[in-house]
């Protein structure tokens, strides 16, 4: 292997490539030959380097230096002032302890110390379409330790000592879920990597499978060996075409290595991977919906129990996991299960994926340990609220989510306590937002979002989401009378009893933690027919 | 003639996708993306719907019901750019409804509407997972971020002089 004296990496994300970072790594290219520094410099694409909204991002090792909104036009500075005369490009640094502090950076000393990255260890550091650069990484380790020293059993004790729970939202305990397939005798069973993400401001399985894709493969692997499944299909939203191309390429590297196909490392275990895509739907992100759409079909929820686990795809046991409680299989069979459970609270071990998003000075993907708090996330890692403004609240686990006010800024964001206070953590979206926000707006928003995708299998969340949708347009265009708040609540509560599945359930969360929050709020918009913060049209509709 | 012509040949095509897909029920969402990206005006015609359900051996019906279930898929002629304008909260958030009012200033248009010369449909579109460049929107299978009324004239017009 060749030694380079300096690396320069090209972060390769949706919002880069947008931005022109093909261009870039281009130019850069070319100007590195034209320099004659070929042989000295390298230049390797990889996923999100963790910065986004701040166009092409670079990072360039050793020094570690990250340059954002890089131009093509920048290019030959950067060459000739960095690689060349080891000079760094001030006017183009990624700067300021906040702003490092803000998102998910590899390998910086302050970092390591705040941070620990066990999903994301691999993002913005390889090459996300190269699998030498995960084997590199310690990838597939895991695998070769699984299928040579331990049996199914043990891989299921592990993951099960290990604490870990689902990342998708529900937080059902992985290891339980794959000892009940497990234990099910059958000749065929399934193992289904949900990654529909679709729950409003969510896009942490994005970043992992644009950055690590064969962390995703190789944690199926050990989820099909474990339960003794041969066969795995990854369910992904039809709308993440970087993140089809770069699974798909792994999958036909995973092949070419004889780590997916027909014994695989020369042991009896076998296992075929397929991507299926979806076509827009966000009811199937629930796993049974996710199976009939999988199966060609409406993605209608089904009637639950039998649970997947049991009877699943094509009615055989099927475990869906999530693809960030996937990507963290391959380093609890490696370090250990206790080694997981140092991580974190006791209650719900490991890290968390969380999106920042709203008023907030940096918005990204952090990786940190469970049970950070609100303040915490919304202060040091988003950079503290945009424009100097006030806090409001916060929206917790997406449009399914909780609004948090600003006596919740110091509860720890994990699924046991947020539970204690009927909230929940949902996906791990924080929507964070300033005074200049009206509530009964948002509310308007997130219930628009209900109505529209609500699948129409069952009637309380058919004619629920739809009449839900009306009462607080009514509140929203001054139309309101005392007893909205309280109809709406009821109706709710119905949804959240009657209703076939957690979407129906589910919208009783946002509401009602609007209405607990913000009560004053709302009343003034139907008392007084005033919206405080002067979004709201009254009169309009 | 020509119009005989011109159907044997989509025939052909449409032929072809069928047979890349086992004639099983679970190929029916690829095969109907296909389809769809197969015709310029991206929607699904009946003869493909009767195509599908001959093939997969399900009834016309069934293959209807699963069409209208997507949002990505469509029964009628849409423009030859699909804009999904992302309705989430945070886009919601950042000014998106500001931009989509311009949006549909510029197209002349309301959402779910195609423009007279058949270029541009405008949809609204739950969550499209990039938030961190709220507010955002699709055009085809290209995603466009930190949208500003003004940067969405500049998108518009260029793909108005990609489809002259």
């Amino acid at each position: 292997m060749r030694l380079y004296r300096s690396h320069v990496l090209v972060g390769m994300d949706t919002f880069t490539l947008l931005a022109g970072a093909r261009k870039v790594k281009e130019h850069l290219i070319r100007q590195i030959e034209k320099r004659g520094l070929s042989d000295e410099i390298k230049v390797l694409e990889t996923g999100s380097l963790g910065i986004t909204n701040r166009g092409v991002v670079l990072l360039i090792y050793p020094e570690g230096c990250y340059y954002v909104n890089v131009k093509p036009e920048d290019v030959p500075e950067i060459v000739e002032e960095h690689l060349l005369k080891g000079r760094t490009v001030q006017r183009l640094l990624f700067k300021g302890e906040l702003e490092r502090k803000a998102v998910a950076l590899p390998e910086s000393p302050l970092d390591v110390r705040r941070q620990s990255r066990v999903v994301l260890q691999n993002c913005g550091v390889i090459d996300p379409e190269n699998i030498d650069e995960y084997i590199g990484r310690g990838g597939y380790e895991a695998l070769e330790r699984a299928l040579f020293q331990m049996k199914p059993q043990e891989v299921i004790e592990q993951v099960k000592r290990s604490g870990l729970v689902g990342r998708g939202g529900a937080g059902f305990p992985t290891g339980l879920k794959w000892e009940i397939s497990a234990k099910v005798a059958s000749e065929e069973k399934y193992i289904i990597c949900n990654a529909d993400e679709g729950e409003p401001g969510t896009f942490k399985d994005r970043v992992i499978m644009e950055g690590d894709p064969h962390r995703v493969i190789e944690g199926m692997l050990l989820a099909g060996y474990a339960v003794g499944a041969n066969k795995g299909f990854i369910y992904i939203r039809g709308e993440y075409a970087l993140s089809i191309q770069r699974m798909e390429k792994a999958i036909k590297q995973a092949y070419e290595y004889n780590l997916l196909g027909s014994n695989i490392l020369e042991t009896n275990f076998s296992f075929d991977l397929e991507m299926r895509k979806g076509a827009g739907a966000y009811v199937c992100g629930e796993e049974t919906a996710l199976i009939e759409s999988l199966e060609g079909k409406r993605g209608e929820p089904r009637n639950k129990p039998p649970y997947p686990g049991t009877c699943g795809l094509w009615g055989k046991p099927t475990v869906v996991n999530n693809v960030e409680t996937l990507a963290n299989i391959p380093s609890i069979i490696v370090k250990g299960a206790d080694w997981f459970r140092s991580l974190g609270t006791k209650e719900t071990p490991g890290t968390k994926l969380y999106t920042i998003l709203g008023h907030v000075v940096n918005q990204g993907v952090i990786e940190v340990e469970t049970g950070i708090t609100l303040r915490k996330i919304i202060f040091d890692y988003g950079g503290g609220m945009k424009n100097g403004r006030e806090f409001k609240a916060a929206l917790v686990g997406g449009a399914a989510g909780c609004f948090l006010g600003k006596d919740m800024l110091d509860v720890k964001m994990d699924y046991t306590t947020l539970k204690s206070y009927k909230a929940v953590l949902g996906s791990g979206a924080v929507l964070v937002m300033d005074t200049s926000t009206c509530i009964v707006d948002m509310l308007r928003c997130i219930l628009d979002f209900f109505k529209r995708e609500s699948c129409g299998k069952c009637v309380p969340c058919r004619m629920g989401t739809d009449r839900l949708y009306r009462l607080i347009v009514d509140i929203s265009s001054g139309k309101g009378t005392k007893d909205h708040p309280k109809l709406m609540l009821e109706l709710a509560q119905m949804m959240n009893k009657a209703s076939f599945c957690p979407l129906g359930q589910s919208v009783l969360l946002p509401l009602s933690s609007a209405f607990k929050y913000f009560e004053d709020e709302v009343m003034e918009h139907i008392l007084d027919k005033r919206c405080p913060a002067g979004v709201c049209k009254m009169g309009e509709k | 003639m020509v119009q005989n012509l011109a159907n044997s040949k989509l025939k052909e095509r449409r032929e072809k996708i069928l047979r890349r897909y086992p004639p099983k029920r679970d190929s029916l969402l690829y095969i109907l993306h296909d389809l769809q990206d197969l015709n310029p005006q991206n929607y699904l015609t009946s003869e493909d719907v009767k195509a599908v359900s001959e093939y997969l051996g399900i009834s016309v019906g069934e293959v209807e019901s699963v069409i209208s279930f997507y949002s990505m898929f469509s029964r009628k002629p849409r423009g030859r750019y699909v804009i999904r304008f992302c309705s989430s909260p945070t886009c919601h958030l950042l000014e998106g409804p500001r931009v989509l009012e311009e949006l549909k200033k510029l197209l002349g248009i309301e959402v779910g509407q195609t423009t007279g010369d058949g270029l541009f449909t405008l949809e609204m579109t739950s969550c499209l997972g990039a938030c961190g460049v709220a507010p955002a929107m699709m055009i085809n299978d290209e995603i466009y971020g930190n949208l500003t009324p003004f940067k969405v004239k500049e998108i518009i017009e260029s793909y108005r002089k990609k489809g002259k």
